[in-house]
């Protein structure tokens, strides 16, 4: 079911038909397949490449399609609710362009970021460690210089699209100061040395590789270096509220498809004679889920246009983190529990829209890290 | 060669539609619009003909304001310009009036082929690109699965119940395509911002040269009579195997003479 937006452009309002139209024709029907395989389809990021969603937020000088967050945003929950590995692969893409887009100097941007955006490459980030997740800024891979490159050696951990991505951002230590510390580096995915490892085994997105990257003496020239040397933790966090809203609209879109498949299943399932619907323990359900879902939306909106509009954004963006994917979370296991034992079979898609989520209050700060950010902000002297 | 496509706007395909209760007509403002699926086809051919052989391609739709959503999706995958006929004159043209209109808005635009697709999801009646032929007194290639554009002449593959036949014809001429005929693009980005900044020109009846009382509700030869709900789904006959069910299945079929 098409969901009534408010949008600001006739073309926005173009944009999410056209998002709606490949979720229903493209996404969804690939979806479940593509899931019990563990393949990444890269059929289907060529085609949304080709529809110039792989650029949205970005400006148009070097071929983004200079949209504001609202719209983008709004794209991403719409193919979520077709195929969530797909939509949270456009948002990691996204924020992999980030770091040139905002950092880069003017020759790197128009060396790099026509193709970032163009729809041809997909892109990956790399900052998290095996024991480094939340205390992103204890990583230990390293970046020595050795005469016009960098060294790097360590391993990555958690690299979505690891394996299958094009280039690699990859934040490494360049000293052991706790500020200015980490540096990152633009690979190629080329890159001896730079050597993706077999894909995690996971519980749910299953398309969407996520692979350790072992860097075995790869040399990454130094004009590869984004921003300046001991920059890194810096672009790393001012990269992070962005790409927890593209969580907050991912997980707001599998939780509208949750929802719809519910809606649609309880008109049409018959017990005792009545729909199930229209019981009242069935309605209630179906009630405190579209509230959910319509307050996610809200949340993670408000967010946007504070960002859009150039304010601050940060304990907005953790609010709108934590709150759409624990709601995405209650919704999804709900909606298993309206359609009963149908539910826990493969037959129908909500288990695996519930299996999906779930790693959604973990990835790109952990629930309990947002709470911590909030907590932060509202313990902060104002002054 | 320049090709005009014919689309329409029409209740979204999978939304309840319904008549309103004052005219019988298709009520159009309650549910969404949706670019009329066949018409996709329609719109996709005349741009592979276009960008094999050059050309420009126009988009013709006659309906209200709203209509023009179709238009710019039609726009945005990568059609030249728009002719949109619009006017409350024309509400409730019957398939009749609708091709008196399409072959006046037609007149406004050079053109060397018209497609369309077969038939639209609300009406279905799947006259309108033969009547139009025959307004315009144009050769008449309907169904088209195949369309091959040669020098002043085109081709198609005729799809019919047994296979297809090969028809041929001097241009000008109007085709309607069915929706083996390829795969409809998606629009892209750049297309729906591209869109924004093609012409598109507004037709009123006058400036068409449509006369009034030839359109409309007033100007259709038919009339809804009368409108009845359809009646609700009866419940299905379950046929329990004791053995003999295929028998059973077969005489249920026998008797309901689909067999």
């Amino acid at each position: 079911m098409a969901v009534d937006r408010e949008l600001p452009t006739d073309e926005a309002k173009a944009l999410l038909d056209l998002a709606h139209d490949l979720a229903v024709n493209e996404l969804a029907p690939k979806a479940a397949a593509y899931e019990e395989r563990g393949e990444f389809p890269r059929d289907v990021f060529r085609l949304v490449g080709e529809a110039g969603l792989l650029g949205l937020a970005y400006d148009e000088e070097y071929g983004g399609g200079g949209q504001p967050y609202e719209v983008y945003l709004q794209v991403l929950e719409e193919l979520a609710a077709g195929w969530a590995a797909v939509a949270l692969g456009i948002s990691v893409h996204t924020l992999s362009c980030y770091p040139v887009a905002a950092f880069g100097t003017d020759e790197q941007k128009a060396r790099w970021l026509p193709d970032m955006l163009g729809g041809s490459l997909v892109g990956a980030y790399c900052l998290s460690e095996a024991h480094a997740g939340s205390d992103a800024g204890s990583l230990s891979a390293r970046a020595v210089r050795d005469g016009d490159a960098y060294v790097l050696t360590g391993t990555k951990a958690w690299v979505t699209h690891g394996g299958v991505a094009d280039y690699y951002n990859v934040f490494c230590r360049t000293s052991d100061d706790a500020k200015r510390g980490i540096s990152l580096l633009l690979a190629d995915a080329s890159t001896p040395g730079l050597v993706p490892q077999p894909p995690e085994k996971k519980m749910a997105l299953r398309s969407s590789p996520t692979a350790q990257i072992v860097l075995d003496g790869a040399r990454v020239d130094a004009d590869r270096l984004i921003g300046a040397e001991g920059e890194g933790l810096r672009i790393a966090l001012s990269a992070l509220d962005g790409g927890r809203l593209g969580i907050s609209a991912v997980a707001t879109g599998v939780a509208q498809a949750a929802l719809d498949a519910a809606t649609a299943y309880a008109r049409e399932r018959k017990q005792f004679g009545r729909r199930i619907a229209d019981f009242q323990g069935v309605s209630f359900l179906l009630a405190d889920m579209a509230t959910a879902v319509e307050a996610s939306r809200a949340l993670y909106l408000s967010a946007a246009r504070r960002r859009d509009a150039g304010k601050p954004y940060g304990p907005q963006a953790s609010m709108a983190k934590l709150y759409c994917t624990d709601a995405a979370m209650r919704v999804t296991t709900d909606a298993v529990q309206v359609f009963g034992g149908y539910g826990y079979t493969t037959e129908f898609p909500v288990e695996r829209y519930m299996r999906e989520v779930k790693v959604m209050q973990i990835f790109e700060g952990t629930n309990q890290i947002q709470r911590m950010v909030i907590g932060r902000h509202l313990a902060a002297d104002p002054s | 060669m320049n090709i005009v496509v014919c689309v329409k706007q029409v209740p979204d395909t999978w939304a309840e539609k319904k008549l309103s209760a004052t005219d019988k007509t298709v009520d159009r403002e309650s549910v969404d619009g949706v670019m009329n699926e066949l018409d996709e086809y329609a719109v996709e051919e005349a741009l592979r003909i276009k960008e094999a052989s050059g050309g420009e391609v126009t988009v013709l739709t006659m309906g209200p304001d709203k209509s023009v959503e179709t238009i710019r999706k039609a726009l945005s995958m990568g059609a030249d310009k728009a002719v949109h006929l619009v006017d409350a004159g024309l509400h409730g043209s019957d398939a009749l009036a609708t091709s008196y209109a399409l072959a006046k808005a037609l007149g406004t635009i050079e053109h060397d082929l018209v497609i369309l697709g077969v038939e639209s999801t609300d009406a279905r009646m799947s006259v309108v690109p033969a009547m139009l032929a025959e307004r315009l007194g144009a050769a008449q290639l309907t169904f088209a699965r195949k369309v091959e554009v040669g020098d002043g002449t085109v081709k198609i593959e005729r799809l019919t119940d047994t296979g297809y036949d090969v028809v041929e014809a001097p241009t000008p001429a109007v085709i309607s395509v069915v929706e083996k005929i390829n795969e409809p693009r998606y629009p892209s980005f750049k297309g729906i911002m591209a869109a924004k900044k093609k012409p598109l020109t507004t037709l009123t009846l006058a400036d068409a040269g449509i006369e009034a009382d030839k359109v409309g509700l007033g100007g259709s030869a038919t009339t809804v009579a009368d409108v009845a709900a359809r009646p609700p789904k009866q419940a299905g006959q379950i046929v329990k195997d004791e053995g003999d069910g295929g028998t059973k299945l077969a005489e249920f079929l026998a008797s309901q003479k689909f067999v």
